[in-house]
């Protein structure tokens, strides 16, 4: 069963069920270098194991860049 | 003899103190828009800085290896400073906040809440809503803002840790445009004034440490130096030249000539 989501704005399809840190895991990014916005609410690290994704979600992943 | 020549060997100041936290050098420089990752390593360390700034965005799913700033930069020797910068509304500035507070490395923000999109100004209405909400959720809040002593004292007033007016408009070069409000800006607040943005060689940076100013953040001035090290290297002494002479307090400025040499003991004509 996949599951559509909303990834950076972008639709993304992942295996399911699955959680945010399966979601981390399956587009090959470490989860101590991204923040993780679930459903427009920030997710810690040590809870992402626990969140459960449903279709239609949407998750941001950012980090630091160049900035001034 | 010795002791004559050894007299100024360091200007007596204190450290920059923000929040609590104090700061040797009073430069503090952005990371964005350098040619390449090692030539802006180049000049963060030639100019000195500690503090750092970071914008936040989105990871780019499709090559992620290394591309975050922190692939680049060493978190443990620099103080990361995040920005709110792109964003035009209260509520993204709040939002970026707290994903930056998040990165977990500390609890400050440089806000931006800009207004216009071609000056990139602030918007001050939305700048003090988000100042307002940042500070109640704990956050060490240093507000870039007008050359405006109003805005400025109100963005004292909600909290913030400090105020950070612009010299000119980001990424102009154009120098330090009004030294009055600035200086005035200086005179009235209590919490550390950092000028950002606008200052574009070395010169401005002196002049703008003159006004007595706490500190000045820039990024274009070095990203955009044909030798982006050697610029923060010339910045690095421009902003202790500034504050030097600050500290020593300049001579009057006259309307008229006064001799530097005895009018006395002339021979006789």
């Amino acid at each position: 069963m996949e599951i559509r989501l909303l990834v950076n704005g972008e639709p993304r399809n992942i295996p399911g069920p699955a959680t945010l840190d399966d979601l981390l895991q399956h587009l090959g990014l470490d989860s101590r270098t991204v923040v993780v916005e679930h459903n427009r609410s920030i997710v810690r690290r040590p809870r992402l194991g626990e969140v459960p994704l449903a279709a239609g979600d949407s998750v941001e992943l950012v980090h630091f860049v160049g900035g001034g | 003899m010795t002791g004559m020549l050894s007299a100024v060997e360091t200007v007596l100041d204190s450290p920059l103190t923000i929040a609590g936290r104090s700061f040797r050098s009073r430069l503090m420089v952005g990371t964005g828009k350098y040619r390449s990752n090692a030539e802006m390593v180049r000049a963060i360390e030639a100019s000195g800085a500690e503090i750092v700034t970071v914008a936040v965005r989105r990871v780019d799913l499709d090559r992620t290896k290394g591309e975050g700033i922190l692939y680049h930069l060493n978190p443990d020797q620099f103080f990361l400073l995040a920005n709110t910068a792109g964003c035009y509304s209260a509520d993204e500035a709040i939002r970026y906040a707290r994903l930056a507070r998040e990165a977990g490395f500390n609890d400050f923000v440089k806000l931006e809440v800009i207004g216009d999109r071609e000056s990139l100004l602030p918007d001050t209405e939305g700048l003090l809503a988000a100042a307002r909400e940042l500070v109640r959720d704990d956050f060490k809040v240093l507000a870039y803002t007008n050359d405006d002593v109003v805005t400025a004292l109100r963005l004292e007033d909600v909290g913030c840790a400090a105020v950070m007016p612009l010299a000119s408009p980001i990424g102009s070069g154009l120098g330090l445009l009004n030294p009055y409000s600035i200086r005035s800006i200086k005179k009235r607040l209590s919490v550390p004034v950092i000028v950002d943005a606008g200052v574009g060689t070395a010169s401005d940076a002196c002049l703008t440490m003159e006004q007595g100013v706490d500190g000045i953040l820039m990024n274009t001035a070095l990203a955009e130096a044909k030798d982006s090290a050697g610029m923060a290297w010339a910045m690095r002494w421009a902003v202790d030249a500034g504050r030097a002479a600050f500290l020593a307090g300049r001579m009057p400025r006259r309307e008229v000539a006064v001799p530097s040499s005895p009018t006395q003991g002339m021979l006789q004509q």
